[in-house]
């Protein structure tokens, strides 16, 4: 149809021709402009539908996890007499007892000891280490009496955050109607509260919902990304400027090349087999120890450092380099003074885009054995420990109700650092980054 | 010679395996600073300069001149090996430098190119403040070592390149920032700063408007008396106005060399008529 138009306006004077023209433009303008607006409607909706997912998944976890941060505590009136604590040796007293005979004074009523089982099953196993910290912290405490808040047990801490339900059948229940009365006596006299967790951000792992913290797992990680900071980034940075700037151009670093972009496509876990073959069975270094899942890591890293340092070299204009061989500096002096600086930013980028993947890395660590369970906080690069997603691993597969909104809580833990993490990324880049 | 033109308009630019054609005029000087025989470059198999041989002289502004891809700033990066950092370029022919082949394998590029300086034909300032650019290339020679020293370098440097006046108050703002002659001059003053003896100039002044041009080739006159300058233009004017003898080349030969009068007064070869009086290229 256009052609037609086209012909006809050829043989008219040269006025009509333009305003020919004209109306072939304005005839389509109205298509171009539909088209711009069902692009950039296109681009809006998904742009929107992102948006929904990553509220759905953070409202998720949100709801899930913040009554993690609160933590039920009950108020014991323990009775520290004279010979109760031991004079020589006062943490080694009989702390579990002392809790039990405060609980029994309470409750007096209680005399059957399956109904007293039923009753110290109220409170954690914890509120021993309670009341032992307070007295080796206070020793003038012995003789006197103590109101002290110890930790309830996890599921009085779900009865009072409502998972477990007061109106289901007792056979349902995981309280039974006694033990619902007993803690409705707490109640009355206010001895029971929800409290700031501290235990969760102070901990390691446990076996006990209420006493088991992120902590442990927060060490880990953070002696695990040392261990790959300090090796990747040198060695990423190092082998991207001698791929970029020094080495020839032949078959040997094409086929470097493909095998550094391979790499960075070769699953996770496969990067853990490795690390359990060579570093704990020929090297006989100690597993679970943030020391190897840093190593591992650092290998699944590496790839995304040298490709976004390389990308970040290659953006430097070359006439920067010119002008600097122009004034007869070395090479390396070309590449310390003013190719390195300007491409900085850049490989800070992808350097805390790679440590942030391998913050959340999960599968190479079971490898090499960091999934075992370890109650204590590591102390150092050679010590057993935990990282956080694999922490998270472990409790989403715990079966206590208590644990799930710990795993919740400890995903917010984890996403905090990536978003801090990705910040400084933001930040870095914006201070290191200049015109030319 | 008619003939000539006619083939070689005809041929593509893709420069076909011939023989070089020779050159007119005298390609000696008495008493040169560089001399070039029988120069050929090659990127991979292509040929972009055929046996070029031209003498540059002590304290003379040699102009090249020449169609587009006619091999003229080519040849000008092969004078200080800035040619080396393109992996497929490779050179035949001597370049000799104080008697030396520039080439050798024994000479080494860093004290070469200290020695022949180089200004680009985009002014690429380092993204650092004007002083920095002035005191840096001095100071990775170590021709510098105290602060006053550098001082008095970036100051003499900045004055020479006429620059001085204009920046002096605000040496530490980056050199990015100036006007885009400020920012050639500031090249210009950073490849003096090392004291070099011949200074390359690729096309200084396409990137910049007349009254910027002007600077810049009063700057290259009075240059002139401490440097030896070899300078590749586009423009036919800047030639006749800054330079002493004058390079026509034409697909990678050098067609004709002469004095600048000589060269755009009463050229001898066809091609150069034809290239300087607008008819060609």
């Amino acid at each position: 149809m256009n052609k037609s138009t086209k012909q006809a306006g050829a043989g008219s004077s040269g006025t009509s021709r333009r305003e020919r023209t004209i109306d072939i433009v304005n005839k389509r303008l109205e298509k171009r402009y539909r088209n711009e607006k069902r692009f950039r409607l296109y681009g809006l909706l998904s742009i929107m539908a992102s948006v929904a997912f990553l509220m759905f998944l953070l409202t998720s976890i949100v709801g899930n996890g913040y009554t993690a941060f609160l933590q039920t505590y009950i108020k014991l009136d323990v009775q520290l007499e004279q010979g109760m604590i031991d004079k020589e040796n006062p943490g080694r007293s009989d702390f579990q007892g002392i809790i039990k005979q405060a609980i029994r004074a309470y409750y007096p009523e209680v005399n059957d000891r399956k109904e007293r089982r039923e009753l110290y099953a109220l409170f954690s196993s914890g509120a021993a280490f309670q009341l032992r910290d307070a007295v080796l912290k206070d020793p003038a405490l012995s003789g006197t009496t103590v109101s002290l808040w110890v930790l309830a047990d996890d599921d009085v801490d779900m009865l009072m955050k409502g998972h477990i339900k007061r109106d289901v059948p007792e056979s349902e229940r995981r309280l039974n109607n006694r033990q619902l009365q007993w803690i409705g006596k707490l109640e009355a006299e206010k001895r029971i509260e929800k409290r700031f967790n501290t235990t969760f951000f102070t901990a390691g792992d446990s076996r006990e919902p209420e006493l088991a913290g992120i902590w442990g797992a927060v060490k880990g990680s953070f002696y695990t990304m040392l261990v790959t900071l300090a090796l990747s980034f040198p060695i990423g940075i190092a082998a991207a400027v001698y791929l970029e700037e020094f080495a020839p151009k032949n078959l040997a670093t094409d086929f470097i090349e493909v095998n550094i972009n391979n790499l960075a496509a070769v699953p996770s876990i496969v990067f853990g087999l490795l690390g359990l073959a060579v570093f704990l069975n020929f090297f006989g270094m100690p597993r679970s120890t943030p020391l190897v899942g840093g190593i591992v890591l650092m290998l699944m890293t590496l790839p995304t450092i040298i490709i976004a340092s390389r990308a970040a070299l290659k953006a430097v204009p070359p006439s920067i380099r010119e002008a600097a061989l122009g004034v007869g500096s070395s090479k390396l002096q070309v590449v310390t003074s003013h190719v390195l600086p300007l491409a900085l930013p850049g490989m800070l980028t992808g350097t805390i885009i790679g440590m942030a993947q391998a913050l959340g890395e999960t599968a190479p660590l079971l490898m090499i054995g960091m999934v075992a369970f370890i109650v204590d906080v590591p102390g150092g690069f050679t010590d057993p420990a935990a990282v956080m997603p694999v922490q998270i691993y472990l409790w989403a597969d715990s079966p206590e109700r208590a644990f799930v909104e710990r795993t919740s809580a400890a995903i917010m833990v984890l996403l905090a650092f990536l978003i801090s993490m990705n910040a400084l990324a933001v930040v870095m880049r914006k201070r290191f980054e200049r015109r030319w | 010679m008619q003939e000539v033109l006619k083939k070689k308009s005809g041929e593509n630019r893709a420069l076909a395996p011939r023989e070089s054609r020779k050159t007119i005029g005298n390609i000696n000087v008495q008493n040169p600073r560089m001399v070039c025989r029988n120069v050929n470059v090659f990127y991979d198999e292509k040929q972009a300069i055929r046996n070029v041989s031209i003498d540059i002289g002590r304290n003379e502004v040699l102009a090249m001149i020449g169609p587009s891809g006619c091999g003229k700033s080519t040849f000008l990066r092969c004078l200080n090996r800035m040619n080396d950092t393109i992996d497929s370029c490779h050179v035949t022919g001597e370049i000799l430098f104080d008697g030396k082949n520039i080439y050798d394998a024994s000479v080494d590029v860093v004290p070469l190119r200290a020695q022949i300086g180089m200004v680009f034909q985009k002014p690429n300032p380092f993204p650092k403040s004007i002083y920095e650019n002035v005191a840096w290339a001095p100071k990775i020679h170590g021709i510098v070592e105290s602060k006053s020293d550098a001082d008095e370098i970036v100051e003499s440097s900045l004055q020479k390149a006429g620059l001085w006046e204009e920046v002096k108050d605000r040496l530490d703002q980056p050199g990015t920032g100036l006007s885009g002659g400020q920012q050639q001059r500031l090249c210009i003053a950073r490849a003096i700063a090392v004291s070099p003896e011949v200074i390359l100039m690729d096309e200084p002044c396409s990137a910049l408007d007349p009254i910027a041009t002007a600077k810049i080739e009063d700057l290259i006159e009075e240059l002139r008396t401490q440097y030896t300058i070899a300078i590749v233009t586009h423009s036919m004017q800047q030639a006749s106005r800054v330079s002493q003898r004058t390079a026509f080349f034409h697909l990678g030969d050098l067609i004709e060399v002469g004095s600048t009068e000589t060269i755009f007064t009463k050229p001898s070869h066809q091609l150069t008529e034809d290239y300087i009086t607008g008819r060609y290229g």
